[in-house]
C-alpha cells in the first residue's frame, strides 16, 4: 500500500499509519498524534520524556511485548498497542 | 531542667513511627527525628509476614500481625494494604517435609495455614512452574506500602507528635544535640534509626545486610499471592555468604517486586549486577513468564542486622534515659507494630502484653 522507499507502514492501535524509514516508535507516535503511550496508575497520560530509554515514561505493547517506544526503531509491519486505554493485557 | 517532649524518637522509618504512634497512643508527647536519608523502610518490600524461625519471631511477628490488621481499615488508600497471603513453595519432597512442619509450628502458635497440592498450587498460581511439589499458604500475611504507612502512623496523633526534619549529632543523656547546635531535651531519648545506629552506639552488634529489588512493568493477574520459597528458610536466612531466594509480591497495581539477596559487608548502594543476574535467574526457575516481563526500576537497601537475627527493643543496658528500637533485619516492617508496644509498655512501665526478654541488649553482653 506504500511505495516511498523512505517509508513504512506500521499499525498504530489498529490503525496502519505510514512512518519514514529509521525512526523509532515513540517518534512515530508524536508523528501520529499527541504521543500518548500509557496512562499512570491514576489515570494521567503519559508520553516519552527521557528518550534513552531510562524513566521508562513511553511503555507500549510492540508486536505482543511490552517494550519502550524510544529504544524501538519501527520495522514494516510492525504492531503497535499503546496503553492508553487502560486496558492492559 | 525544661523539656522539649516526653520522648524523643530518632529515626522516622517505620519502627521510629510505630513507635512515636503507641507512645502517643497512651498519652506522651513526641518529638521525632529525621534527617531523610532513608533506610531500610523505603527500599523493602513491605511483606507483612509471620516468621517461625524461632518462638521470639513467632511472637514478634504473630503479634505484630494481629496489630496489622487492626489498622487496615484505617490506612490511607496510599498505604495499598493488600491482604494477599503467602505461598510458601516447596520444590522438592524435603521443602514439603518443611512445609508440614511450618504448618504444625503456626497451627500450635494459633495461626492459620494450609497445605496446598502441587494440583492446587496451579490452581492457585498458573504462572509458576509445573514442577514444584507443593506449598503453604498462610491467609493472615499481607502487603503494605511502608513509607505511606509511617506518615500514616505519624500522622494518627497530629496533637502528641510532632516531626522534626532534622539529624540529630550526639546524644548526651536525655539531651540530643541537633545538626544546626540546638539541644532537645527530654526524659526518654528512643533510637530507632536502623543502620545508622551504630553512629550514636559504636557497641551495638548491627551489621548491615545489602538487599536488591527490582520492579517490573504492570502485569495484573499473573500472581495472586506473595510468593517465597521454603527454600528461603533453610538457605538464605541461615547462610553468611552472599545469596539469592525466590521471592515475588503482586503489588496492587499489577507489579511484580522481585528478590531477594543478602550480601554482608557491602554497604555500597550500587546494584551488584551478578547478584541481580543471580536473583532474576532463580526467580525465572519459578515463574517462567517473567522473561517476557519489563523491569523498570531496581535498587538496593541495607537491612540491619543482629548476631541472632532478633531485634534489640528496650533500654540500653549503660545510658540511662536511652531506649533502643533497631536492628529489625529483612523483618522491620513486619514487626513494627510489636516492637513499639514493647518499648512504649517499658518506658511507661506498664506490662507489656509479650516476654521482652529475647529482645533486649543484654543478651549480647558478654557473661560476667
Amino acid at each position: 500500500m506504500n511505495t516511498d522507499a523512505n517509508s513504512i507502514s506500521i499499525q498504530l492501535d489498529g490503525k496502519v499509519h505510514p512512518v519514514p524509514v529509521g525512526v523509532t516508535v515513540a517518534a512515530a507516535l508524536s508523528l501520529r498524534g499527541d504521543g500518548t503511550t500509557r496512562r499512570s496508575v491514576q489515570g494521567e497520560r503519559r508520553a516519552a520524556f527521557c528518550g534513552m530509554g531510562i524513566c521508562q515514561e513511553c511503555r507500549v505493547m510492540i508486536n505482543g511485548q511490552r517494550r519502550l517506544a524510544c529504544q524501538t526503531l519501527c520495522a514494516q509491519g510492525m504492531i503497535v498497542h499503546t496503553l492508553s486505554s487502560k486496558v492492559i493485557p | 531542667m525544661s523539656q522539649d517532649a516526653d520522648v524523643i524518637v530518632i529515626g522516622a522509618g517505620i519502627v521510629g513511627s510505630a513507635c512515636a504512634h503507641e507512645l502517643a497512643r497512651t498519652g506522651l508527647d513526641v518529638l521525632v527525628l529525621d534527617d531523610r536519608r532513608g533506610g531500610a523502610t523505603a527500599a523493602g518490600m513491605g511483606h507483612l509476614v509471620v516468621m517461625d524461625d524461632n518462638q521470639a519471631e513467632l511472637a514478634l511477628s504473630r503479634y505484630s500481625l494481629d496489630l496489622w490488621r487492626q489498622w487496615s481499615p484505617h490506612l490511607t488508600a496510599d498505604c495499598a494494604w493488600h491482604p494477599c497471603g503467602t505461598l510458601w513453595l516447596a520444590a522438592n519432597a524435603q521443602e514439603m517435609g518443611a512445609a508440614q512442619e511450618k504448618q504444625q509450628r503456626l497451627q500450635a502458635n494459633g495461626v492459620d495455614s494450609q497445605l496446598v497440592s502441587a494440583q492446587a498450587l496451579q490452581r492457585l498460581e498458573p504462572s509458576l512452574q509445573s514442577g514444584l511439589q507443593g506449598a503453604l499458604l498462610v491467609p493472615g500475611d499481607s502487603v503494605v506500602y511502608a513509607p505511606n504507612a509511617a506518615r500514616w502512623l505519624l500522622q494518627a496523633y497530629p496533637q502528641r507528635i510532632k516531626l522534626l526534619q532534622q539529624g540529630a549529632l550526639t546524644i548526651e543523656d536525655n539531651r540530643v544535640c541537633l545538626a544546626n547546635g540546638t539541644y532537645l531535651a527530654a526524659p526518654a531519648v528512643l533510637l530507632a534509626n536502623g543502620i545508622h545506629a551504630t553512629q550514636f552506639c559504636p557497641e551495638l552488634p548491627i551489621r548491615p545486610k545489602k538487599g536488591q529489588l527490582l520492579i517490573t512493568d504492570r502485569y495484573p493477574g499473573m500472581v495472586h499471592h506473595q510468593l517465597v520459597e521454603l527454600g528461603y528458610v533453610t538457605t538464605a536466612h541461615h547462610s553468611t555468604g552472599p545469596s539469592v531466594a525466590f521471592n515475588v509480591q503482586p503489588r496492587p497495581t499489577g507489579q511484580l517486586l522481585i528478590g531477594s539477596s543478602r550480601q554482608f559487608d557491602d554497604t555500597s548502594r550500587e546494584i551488584d549486577a551478578a547478584m541481580l543476574s543471580q536473583m532474576l535467574e532463580r526467580a525465572l526457575s519459578y515463574l517462567p513468564g517473567l522473561v517476557d516481563l519489563n523491569a523498570i526500576r531496581c535498587w538496593s537497601g541495607l537491612r540491619s542486622a543482629t548476631p541472632d537475627s532478633l531485634p534489640i527493643l528496650g533500654p540500653h543496658p549503660n545510658r540511662k534515659g536511652l531506649w533502643l528500637a533497631v536492628g529489625h533485619e529483612g523483618l522491620g516492617i513486619t514487626t513494627a507494630p510489636a516492637s513499639a508496644h514493647l518499648l512504649a509498655a517499658q518506658i511507661t512501665g506498664s506490662p507489656p502484653d509479650l516476654d521482652p526478654t529475647p529482645y533486649l541488649a543484654q543478651r549480647f553482653e558478654p557473661a560476667a
